[in-house]
Parts: C-alpha cells; structure tokens; sequence
C-alpha cells in the first residue's frame, strides 16, 4: 500500500476529527455531571475567579494549576478530558490567608481544566483555561 | 502504609501578628491512580492520598479533597493568616488509612 | 515499507509545529546562586562552538520547578537519602556515616566522574557500591533504583554551581575515545547515533519536544514523565529504545564510557544535579 503524505494527513486529521467528536460530547457530561452534584444544578457566574495553567505542557503527568476566588468557601478543580473528571477541592477555613491554591495535576491529553467557585453568598463562578497535552518526539 | 513517604513543608520561622505567609507542602507518595495496568494486564489498585489538611493552633487554614488527577508527590500552596506565635500542623490521609503528620511552629516578631 | 517512510516524514514535517521553551536569556539561579547554563564549548567537542544546559530547552513552567529547592520535587529523594545516610546496613554495622563524617564533604566530587581508578572506570554508583559492599558488608544498589539515584542525588547537590572538570587524557584517554566513537556510531532500527540529534538537531523541535544537547550536567535528573529521579544510564537507555536499538547495561562498560565522553562534553557547565527535565 502507497499512501502520499497528504493522504496520510488526511487519514490522520479525519480519525481525529471523528475522535473529538465522539469523545468530547461523553466527556463534557461527566464534567457537567461532576458540576451539577457540586452546584445542585445554581447558575455558574463567569469571572470574579482565576485559573492559571500553562498553555502548553511539556508533559501531562505534572501540570502546574492555580486558582485564586476572592470571596469564595471552595474552589473545585475539574478536567474535562480525563476518565474520570474531578481532580481537586479546596475547602477555605478561618485561617485562610487568600482564597487561593495551587497544585500539580495529571491530564490525559489537551482539555479543559474548569475551576468553580463556591462564594461565601452561595452563588457559584466559573473559569476555565485549555492545556496543550505534547507528546514528546522521544516517546516522552 | 506506603514505603518512602516524606512529607516537606516550607513556612517561615518568623511572621508579624496579622501576617498574610506563603506555605508550600510536598509529601513524596506514588499517587497510584487505579487506572494503571500492570505487566500481566490486572488493575493496580487505587492507593492515593485522599485529603490535606492545614491547620493552626486548633484552627483550620485550608482542607483539600484529593482525587487520582493530582500528581505523584502531591504539592500544594497556600496562604495562611498568622495571629499569633504557635503552630501549623499538617496532615496528608492515606487511603490505606494511614495519616502522615508534621508540624511547623512560627514565632512572632 | 512506503508507509513506515511516510509516517517518519509526517513526523519530521510535525518537527516545526510548537514552540514551547522559555524566552531567551533566562537564568539559573537557585538560592541567590547562578550557575552557569552556557559556555564555550571545549577543545575536544569540536563541532559546536557552545554547550548548553538542558534547562534552556525547557518551557519556563519546568524551568522554574528547578529555581527553588522547594519546588524541585527531587528533593524529597534528597531528604530520603539524608535518612539513609545515617541508616546502619550490613554485616559490618556500619553506616555511611560511621566513615564519613558529612556528605558536604563530597563538594567537588561529582564534578570529576566518572574517573579512573587503578585501571578502571568508576562512576559515582560504583564509588557508593564500593562503600556498601567492602566496608559496610552490604547488598549492592541497583544501578538506577531509588535508593542508588537517591544517594547519588545527595552527593551530587554537594557540587551543585561548580563547573563539569572530568579528566579525558592519561588513564582516561582510552575510555573516552571508545565513548566517543559510541557517540557517532549509528545503531538500531532507525539507524541513528546520539550526535544526530544532540549535536546536528539541538535546539530544533522532535515532534513536540525541544531536544537539548544531550548534557549529562543535571544528573540524576527528576523527570515530569515517570515522576522519580533518573540516572544518566538509564536515561541513555530510554534514548536507545526510541531509536529501537537493543539498549547497552547500565552501569556496563558501554555507558559508563560514554558518560565520560558527555561529561566531556559539559566541561565548564556547573553541575545541577538534580536538575528538572520533562
């Protein structure tokens, strides 16, 4: 079998659109699903939260994330493209010198990483920032 | 309880009373996923820490659920009010039931 | 046969697709310190005219887990080995420390391995295994398991900012040639040596991943992909089953030569061990 590059590109290209679209749909659900059990379905209100991620991450194993909700209880961190979502919560106590946080996190591939805040009025905000997942050129 | 594992906590020795301070832990734990397969195809069992807690002088600075999605050798960092000279303690809960523990004291000055 | 040839093609094309390392003329400072990540290249690695840290081909999120002791994850094997240290094993009842009053005393001498003694080559495993079994009476590390890359980590931080001075003639010279004829030599399915990437292509990008020279300076290194420290062995290992060749033994007479021959190649490169790679 001869295959031009283009051809191949094109191969390449149309199994990964066909992925995306059988992937993305099942795995923002789980998302939506985690979501939903933390906010029992409350409006989620954009801004009034951070998250830092890289753009790129040289490897998904250990991705740097930092979330930062001034005025918020809780901040919930969610993958969207791993297995199984949920990734961390950070519950604020008396002491609490920011309502911030940061850790190092797994991601299976290029996705969303969503943080949502819990606020001290009991509404709920949102961010979302996307990670480039790279497959190193040596097998990395 | 898992083999090898070390907490590390950075807090400074000193703070002024009212103090915002940066703390940064590490606790060195394989973070097996329960998503693995070993060399004979069987599932590795899940055996994570599953919660962080940060308290001082009996007063909780910050509680962290943790899920397989955080990496080996767990990090964390976070801010913390001091009020007054005392102690931070810190507790990282094993899923095999184990509970690693350390403290940091901080003066005031 | 056409396939396999257009598949590598494709991957090659992919070669310019992302860029991902930190701007230039970022510095490696640790604890106020500033070690030194470029240099001219010496006499001997005669093809390039600078070498370069594997930390300037980093993205600056990995670059900065290498600032601070604290954030670099390979300190928590660091403090394990400070146990260790002081651990009695062995027939003998002997600790490392019942000879060796501090490790700090061992400033300096990773910069100089591997070296040879009376006739032979000896790397910094080799020196501790000597310890474990004529001294202590001990079981020899593995070569690359965690105790061994653990300890190996805590004498190697002694030297951390002084620069890579291994000796290459007298007794050296032989080890060294055959290091660097292992350097050029093309092997495996792919056919390639470690000079067509780490000396023709450094600083280009490998699919999504930006190749370094290949240094040896940050060894044993924590890497983001297996989440645990690496011996260089094992890491010439990994670059050896990528080109699908049949990987030497660590710790055999193949690597420890060529870790002479890219110590070599390093020379005026402070040691960083233990460095943050991806």
């Amino acid at each position: 079998m001869e295959l031009t590059r283009r051809q191949t590109l094109t191969i390449g290209s149309g199994t990964f659109a066909f992925a995306a679209l059988a992937g993305l749909p099942a795995f923002a659900s789980l998302t939506d699903d985690a979501v939903a059990a933390m906010t029992n379905g409350a409006e989620l209100i954009d801004g009034g939260i951070d998250i830092t991620a890289p753009e790129i991450a040289e490897n998904g194993n250990t991705v740097p994330i930092a979330v930062s909700a001034p005025g918020a209880v809780e901040i919930a961190l969610f993958a969207s493209g791993n297995p199984t979502p949920a990734v961390a919560t950070f519950k604020f106590g008396p002491l609490s010198g920011s309502r911030s946080g940061s850790t190092r996190i797994r991601l299976a591939k290029t996705q969303d990483v969503v943080a949502i805040a819990k606020m001290e009025d009991g509404t709920f905000r949102q961010a979302s920032a996307t990670v480039k997942v790279t497959i190193g050129g040596c097998g990395g | 309880m898992a083999s090898g594992v070390k907490p590390r906590v950075k807090v400074p020795k000193k703070a002024t009373a009212g103090d915002v301070i940066t703390i940064k832990t590490l606790i060195s734990h394989k973070m097996e996923s329960g998503q693995r397969k070993d060399g004979d195809g069987n599932l590795v069992p899940r055996s994570i820490i599953n919660r962080f807690t940060a308290d001082f002088n009996g007063q909780n600075v910050i509680d962290v659920l943790i899920e397989p999605a955080v990496s080996t050798n767990p990090f964390f960092e976070f801010e913390a009010v001091v009020p007054e000279a005392g102690e931070f303690q810190f507790a990282w809960y094993d899923d095999d039931g184990t509970v690693y523990e350390t403290g940091k004291k901080i003066a005031i000055g | 046969m056409m396939m396999t040839k257009t598949v590598l093609a494709a991957a090659c094309l992919g070669v310019f697709a992302l860029t991902v390392h930190a701007e230039e003329g970022a510095k490696l400072i640790i604890d106020g310190e500033e070690l030194t990540i470029r240099a001219s290249a010496p006499a001997h690695a005669e093809n390039i005219d600078e070498v370069s840290s594997g930390w300037i081909y980093r993205s600056k999120e990995t670059q900065s887990l290498q600032l601070d002791d604290f954030d670099n994850p390979a300190f928590v094997f660091v403090d394990q080995a400070i146990d260790e240290w002081d651990k009695v094993d062995g027939s003998e009842g002997k600790a490392c420390s019942s000879c060796h009053e501090s490790v700090e005393d061992f400033a300096g001498l990773r910069t100089t391995l591997p070296r040879v003694d009376d006739g032979k080559l000896v790397s910094l495993e080799n020196l501790v295994n000597e310890c474990r079994t004529e001294r202590m009476g001990a079981e020899p590390w593995k070569w690359s398991k965690g105790k061994m890359t653990s300890m190996t980590a805590l004498i190697g931080v002694q030297s951390r900012g002084m620069p890579v001075n291994v000796a290459i003639d007298g007794d050296a010279a032989p080890f060294w040639d055959k290091g660097k004829e292992l350097y050029y030599t093309r092997v495996g399915q792919l056919d390639m040596a470690c000079s067509n990437c780490h000396e023709d292509n450094y600083d280009t990008m490998i699919r999504a991943d930006h190749l370094s020279q290949g240094q040896i300076n940050g060894f044993p290194t924590y890497r983001l992909k297996n989440a645990k420290l690496n011996s260089s062995h094992a890491r010439f290992k990994g670059c050896m089953s990528n080109i699908r060749a049949e990987p030497y033994k660590e710790g055999g007479p193949e690597f420890q030569a060529l870790e002479l021959y890219l110590a070599s190649r390093g020379q005026g490169l402070s040691v960083e061990t233990p460095s943050v790679r991806n």
